[in-house]
């Protein structure tokens, strides 16, 4: 079979996904040091792995935090992936309809960016949008609602998984189509440095986008006029079903902008992803845009019928679950520094469980759309068109 | 169970409700079946012409995202296995890349079939098969063409889609001299009619009509066969109003035809299988003997293909029509999500209009 055939020769691939890691591990955590109880208290911790730049000089290793931040790391990630759990068992349900694509494993990468930037800032993705959105300051109501096709929800069940926006707090969505989210990511950040908002846009993409021809045009043209734009690759490592070095000359993606300078970072790595984001910001508001390409992985498949174990073995992701989960990472680091016992962070996972049992609920109770909105938004002045009789198989139409 | 239905040859194949996620519908189960060939689904049948088309052709390549694996709706099972990774290999993602290079790899002489993975994802790939491919051989009078060229795509609604997997994009294609554009109704057909394009002469768009992948099933030959391009076919003879449409759609309008029977309706329902160039001939014989014509297809229906149908069959029967044409397509709005039976021409729509317009 292609298939079996194909997963073990990705073997080769695999090993060095996990390769990093198992030395970082080891090395990460620094000397256990006593802190006051007070949760401003500065801590400096160093990343997992280097910074590798193209370009640029990196950033430094050593990231400041404070308990406070490590125990809302914390908390934050676990809502996200008992989040995306429960979205999963929703869609077997069949209470979620459409395609649905979940970020479990990528948490790092929402909690860290959004942990550097303001809500000034934009933020433009690409499908697999729930937690950036959530991370970006939107309600689990918001997202269950949206998800189920309700009212209640961010697009007013208009859009479904693909399509969460939320323009008061700088989150552009939430794109279907593969890479064209970057190009207007650039538009947006034309706009900022325009109205000189001393403002910046994070672009996300994944790996499979990056070979997308409209990538490297808004990148020409970021570069050409200075925008502060952020190309942000998600690499999870699998553009749907084939992996990176399969559909990429160069899976160096943080050194595809050739002459725009770049940042690998350990996306599994909140604080790292933190430091990177600042360090981008700064950059790009005085320079330009800049690539960060965020090494990181998706335990789900590609979408709900990507079972996601056919182009990859059970074994790589039970070695990068065990070895580099970002949740772990920031539990570990917790009970490192004692800001918290193991059963305070267990308590914390059982209250995520119920915020979102709760709002899945609270959903439910949500009624759909009324039918005339599928006649609304199309012009500013709606469609013109209306559909009524039984059945609704009668139309009227009048000028938008 | 199945059962036959009189008066009416075998259109879909047998609609299975299946496990998919897509078997929700409104499909019913169709009958019968002859006793040539095996059972196939649409998406075995796909499968098996693409299998065949590799065999008799050493000069045929498939590529496209993820069809080294299978694909994700299965057509490309077991190709890469037979035929190795030279011929059959996954693409980046890049739709204008990968029917640029289809372009390339047919202007040199080869059999090229690209898989754009969901026709919603066609548009990056526009340009090139708008002004590369259809335009080959015109300008450079004939002494280049990329006729080896066929780009698969699945197409239209599946229950639940939303806006970028359920969308009818042929319209677009239809607008561009120098393409074809094929869409199957039923294995047996997709077979015959892939293998056509494959081996036409000319650059193909053919649409697989995804929700009919697993749910449409009936004996397909085992045998290498072809189905004429550009002629339609009449499915279901009638008197009193002619019913054209194409893919997934005529099932629905085939319900909506045994329905008006029970009314004492006789309608004629057609498929007309190549969109361009299209057999107006025998459109046009079935409603100078009808007097009445009904278009259906899932696009929104300004612009539709159904518009050009519609245009044509007056322009030549203009005495003979005893009643307006009839559409009944996708309304006029982005393909929505929770809406979609709003959305849809359901049969309800159909029947509605075929009695209005006998009734004009």
């Amino acid at each position: 079979m292609a298939l079996s055939h194909m997963a073990t020769s990705s073997s080769s691939s695999r090993s060095n996904l996990l390769k990093p890691l198992t030395a970082v591990l080891s090395c990460t955590l620094p000397h256990r040091r006593t802190i006051s109880s007070d949760s401003t208290t500065t801590l400096t911790i160093e990343t997992s792995v280097p910074f590798t730049a193209h370009k640029i000089d990196e950033p430094s290793r050593s990231v400041e935090t404070t308990p406070k931040e490590l125990l809302t790391f914390f908390r934050h990630m676990a809502l996200m992936r008992r989040m995306e759990i429960a979205a999963d068992s929703l869609y077997k349900a069949k209470l979620i309809r459409g395609f649905c694509h979940l970020y479990d494993g990528q948490e790092a990468v929402a909690v860290g960016m959004e942990a550097a930037i303001t809500k000034k800032d934009a933020i433009i993705t690409a499908y697999r949008d729930h937690c950036t959105f959530l991370g970006r300051g939107g309600t689990l109501l918001e997202i269950f609602a949206e998800l189920m096709g309700r009212q209640a929800g961010c697009s007013r069940g208009k859009g479904g998984s693909m399509h969460f926006y939320k323009k008061e707090f700088g989150f552009y969505g939430g794109h279907g189509i593969v890479g064209a989210q970057v190009p207007l990511g650039c538009g947006l950040a034309f706009a900022q440095k325009y109205s000189k908002d001393e403002a910046v846009t994070f672009a996300l993409y994944g790996d499979g986008a990056a070979n997308q021809g409209q990538l490297f045009e808004a990148l020409n043209i970021s570069a050409l006029w200075d925008l502060p734009a952020i190309l942000v690759c998600e690499n999870n490592h699998y553009g749907m079903g084939t992996a990176e070095w399969r559909a990429a000359k160069s899976p160096s993606y943080y050194k595809r902008g050739d002459y725009v300078p770049g940042l690998k970072v350990d996306g599994m790595d909140a604080l790292a992803v933190k430091q990177a984001c600042k360090f981008a910001k700064e950059y790009a508001l005085k320079n330009g845009p800049i690539i960060l390409e965020m090494d990181t992985y998706r335990y789900h498949g590609h979408s709900m019928s990507d079972p996601g174990s056919t182009y990859r073995t059970r074994d790589e992701i039970s070695g990068v679950r065990q070895e580099r989960d970002p949740i772990e990472r920031i539990r570990k680091l917790i009970l490192f520094h004692d800001l918290a016992t193991e059963k305070e962070l267990k308590d914390t996972e059982k209250e995520v469980r119920k915020e979102v049992d709760e709002a899945i609920a609270k959903a439910k109770e949500s009624p759909m759309p009324d039918p005339h909105e599928l006649f609304t938004n199309i012009y500013v002045k709606d469609s013109g068109l209306e559909v009524f009789g039984p059945d609704r198989k009668e139309l009227r139409y009048a000028l938008p | 169970m199945a059962g036959s239905v009189s008066g009416s040859r075998r259109i879909m194949g047998r609609l299975l409700k299946c496990g998919y996620g897509y078997g929700n519908g409104f499909l019913r189960q169709f009958s019968t079946s002859s006793s040539d060939g095996k059972s196939l689904n649409l998406y075995t049948a796909i499968n098996q012409a693409l299998h065949i088309a590799m065999e008799s052709d050493p000069r045929a390549y498939i590529f496209g995202e993820d069809v080294g694996f299978g694909g994700v709706f299965r057509c490309t099972t077991g190709l890469a296995d037979r035929f190795g990774k030279n011929r059959v290999f996954n693409t980046p993602l890049c739709e204008q890349g990968i029917v640029g290079f289809a372009i390339g790899l047919a202007a040199m002489g080869n059999r090229a079939i690209a898989e754009i993975q969901f026709a919603d994802y066609i548009f990056p790939a526009f340009d090139q098969i708008v002004n590369e491919a259809a335009k080959f051989r015109y300008r450079s009078g004939n002494q280049f063409n990329c006729g080896g060229l066929t780009i698969r795509a699945p197409y239209g609604a599946v229950g639940h889609g939303g806006h970028y997997h359920s969308q009818s994009p042929e319209a677009f294609f239809c607008h561009v001299p120098g393409l074809k554009v094929v869409i199957p109704r039923s294995p047996k057909e997709a077979k015959g009619l892939l293998l056509s394009s494959i081996r036409d002469p000319n650059p193909v768009v053919f649409f697989e009509p995804k929700w009919l992948y697993r749910l449409s099933v009936e004996e397909v030959p085992e045998h290498d066969y072809m189905l004429p391009l550009s002629e339609a076919e009449v499915i279901r003879e009638g008197n009193d109003i002619t019913l054209v449409g194409w893919g997934a759609q005529l099932s629905i309008m085939e319900q909506a035809c045994l329905d008006a029977e029970k009314d004492g309706i006789s309608c004629e329902l057609i498929d007309l299988k190549t969109l361009i160039p299209w057999d107006k001939e025998t459109v046009e014989a079935s409603v100078r003997k009808t007097g009445r014509l009904l278009i259906s297809h899932e696009a929104p229906v300004t612009g539709g293909f159904g518009a050009e149908i519609s245009a044509s069959i007056v322009e030549r029967c203009f005495l003979r029509l005893e009643a307006p044409v009839a559409r009944i397509c996708g309304l006029d709005t982005p393909f929505p999500l929770v809406f979609e039976p709003f959305y849809l021409p359901t049969k309800n729509k159909i029947l509605d209009a075929i009695k209005s317009t006998v009734n004009y």
